[in-house]
């Protein structure tokens, strides 16, 4: 099977998908870039080259670049979904999210509830997350939290390549908006990549490796530091179950409490500030539903809760790593009443 | 109004230090020095310094992703800026912001902003403390092409008018809003004529000359000042660098940039007017010139030498600690 990085497998989703079905179109800022330039179209293809060469087949009726105007475009991406478009629509960082918060929230989330349920709302939100490369506190977040806790949406948090596509595909083939969440620091990542289009469906965990010990559930690149960790601590005799919920809206609620009914132990890892976070949400449901099985205390390695600082050695020491998640693991591996 | 000898000086001084601060940003940025990402203001520096002339420390400001030139402009310490661009603990935010939040709140700099169009509300605030507490204070947004088009900026040049707020709106048009033409991203193709169509006074000059943004916004400022409201300015100018270091600017002309240097260079444009018209002598202005490589270099290796933050900054300033 080819091997395909995050970046490739989305733009096939992307590609698959436009050819199948001509009311899918991509709209946001730069999403082929050069619109009124002598450079000409085609000149971005998204700030890190998903949609790049898009333009070319699809045409700018279909690869919509827009001005520098989140509010529209979400807004104009809700309204063209409820009235018969299948948009993607960018967000190129996920922190602008903070501009167009409303056309999120209020509007495409409610059409259908709202409505009484004659609403349909197929509509996909791409956009970037996640901390390491110094771009500081208004691009470096990851409030897949924040999209999570807002009944109506949907939202996807691939770890690689392979879930990237079959995921973006599911997305953009749902009838509801969908965020689907990009970790800036993940595009290259390689994984097996069927050049076919496939789906996986939302609501289903990835079991990443299985063990008896401990439970840890990641999600995105924590997904690359705990079996960073995991590996570490098979070496030392911790067998970790590691779950990549993939999505958190719908959660796979069972794959994690049937794992934590098997090791007693847990330990989440979110990129994200801790306060009414993923960890906290998923702590908060083996807490509720697994608290006979549990052993030990649930353990979460989040960021701290403040803004992402710009120095590099503070970042460094924001973002969880391998040894903090392996900290977390002994600590709770090792506890007894 | 003629600007005396000291006020010339100043003037080429500021536009020179921005100048060499960026092209020094731009070299250390390449070498890997300066992490993240920087926006330059370069070619655009009659903007910033044109404006700015006629503020004081208590007046503020709002900038954009493209924040340096403002900073400079405004006041705010070039060593400190450095050390902040390189992350460092004595940097103006404590190497916490870095180039897209740089600010210094005692010059009156309310920070460059990475949401396009974050500003332009923050300088209705500014102007409503002004006018509200009776300072004599303005406020000034500056705002990109680009930004010109967000709602957030359509919502308070309105409310200016509205509350009649000593509040003046710079749109910085050069041309570009990141990888897309103004000329595609601006539906009415007149920034200027948009805010007019607020209810203010909105005028377009030629950024490339420093004495027209300077004479349009002496008048805009007079008229905050004096209680008669908001105003508006676009500045047409250009960018010498990307929208930010590294871009391969795939989208310009073919030697577009060398053809801006050569025909839109604000300080050349600068140099020749004051020269031509018996203002300075050119020895003037070269020693202006090495005062401030010398000044940036200084700069640069004090940044180069300072220590990061210590990582108990982590998690200072913050409101509550868990």
């Amino acid at each position: 099977m080819p091997v395909k990085t995050i970046r490739q497998a989305l733009q096939e989703a992307l590609v698959h998908e436009m050819r199948r079905d001509p009311r899918v179109v991509v709209i946001g800022e730069d999403v082929s870039g050069g619109a009124g330039t002598e450079g000409g179209r085609d000149a971005a293809g998204g700030v890190l080259g998903v949609t790049k060469g898009l333009i070319k087949e699809f045409g700018e009726s279909r690869v919509i670049d827009t001005p520098i105007t989140e509010s529209a475009i979400m807004g104009a991406a809700a309204g063209a979904a409820v009235t018969g478009l299948r948009p993607v629509a960018e967000l190129m960082f996920s922190d602008f999210l903070g501009v167009c918060f409303d056309q999120i929230f209020n509007q495409a989330a409610k059409f259908r509830y709202m409505f009484g349920g004659k609403a349909r709302t197929p509509l996909v939100i791409r956009t970037m997350i996640g901390a390491g490369r110094s771009a500081a506190a208004q691009h470096s977040q990851s409030p897949y939290h924040i999209f999570t806790s807002v009944p109506g949406l949907k939202v996807v948090v691939p770890s690689n390549a392979y879930d990237a596509k079959g995921l973006l595909i599911q997305a953009i083939r749902d009838d509801d908006p969908v965020v689907f969440c990009e970790h800036k620091l993940m595009y290259d990542l390689r994984t097996e990549v069927p050049d076919e289009a496939y789906t996986i469906p939302f609501g289903e965990a990835n079991v990443v490796r299985d063990g008896d010990d401990v439970t840890v559930v990641a999600l995105a690149r924590m997904v690359h530091y705990t079996m960073e960790a995991a590996e570490k601590l098979a070496n030392e005799g911790i067998e970790c179950e590691v779950i990549d919920p993939r999505t958190t809206s719908p959660l796979d609620e069972d794959t994690i409490l049937d794992s934590v009914e098997r090791t007693g132990r847990l330990v989440v890892v979110d990129e994200a500030t801790p306060r009414c976070s993923m960890a906290t949400d998923i702590a908060a449901l083996v807490a509720d539903k697994a608290f006979a099985a549990l052993k030990a205390p649930i353990r979460r390695v989040t960021a701290p809760h403040t803004p992402v600082p710009f120095a590099p050695s503070l970042e460094k020491l924001y973002i969880p790593d391998p040894e903090r998640i392996a900290a977390a693991v002994r600590e709770v591996h090792g506890y007894a009443r | 109004m003629q600007l005396s000898h000291e006020a010339l000086i100043k003037a080429y001084r500021d536009m020179a230090t921005i100048r060499r601060f960026e092209e020094r940003v731009q070299e250390e940025f390449s070498k890997g020095g300066i992490p993240g990402f920087v926006h330059l203001y370069a070619g655009q520096e009659a903007s910033a310094v044109g404006v700015c002339s006629h503020l004081g420390p208590r007046d503020h400001i709002a900038s954009t992703h493209r924040g340096h030139g403002h900073s400079i402009a405004k006041g705010c310490d070039v060593t400190g800026m450095m050390m902040e661009l390189f992350a460092k603990q004595d940097g103006l935010c404590g190497g916490k912001g870095g180039s897209m939040h740089i600010a210094d709140l005692d010059q009156g700099m309310l920070g460059a902003n990475g949401i396009v169009g974050g500003g332009p509300p923050l300088v209705v605030g500014a102007a409503l403390t002004a006018k509200t507490l009776n300072t004599g204070n303005v406020a000034v947004s500056f705002t990109g092409d680009g930004g010109s088009n967000q709602g957030t900026t359509f919502e308070a040049m309105n409310m200016a008018v509205v509350l009649q707020l000593p509040a003046i709106f710079v749109f910085e048009n050069n041309g570009y809003g990141e990888y897309t033409g103004a000329s595609y991203a601006v539906g009415s193709h007149d920034i200027a004529g948009r805010a007019a169509g607020f209810g203010m006074p909105a005028v377009k000059v030629n950024g490339d000359d420093f004495f027209q943004v300077n004479e349009a916004a002496r008048e805009a400022v007079e008229r905050a000042r004096g209680g008669g409201g908001p105003s508006a300015i676009e500045v047409n100018t250009c960018r010498f660098y990307g929208h930010h270091s590294g871009d391969a600017q795939l989208y310009r002309g073919k030697d577009e940039v060398k053809r801006l240097r050569d025909e839109r260079d604000c300080l050349k444009h600068f140099r020749r007017r004051v020269t031509e018209a018996g203002l300075l002598e050119t020895h003037e202005l070269d020693a202006v010139d090495d005062e401030v490589a010398g000044l940036i270099e200084q700069a640069v290796a004090a940044a180069r030498a300072a220590a990061p933050p210590d990582a108990s900054a982590l998690l200072t300033d913050v409101y509550v600690s868990y």
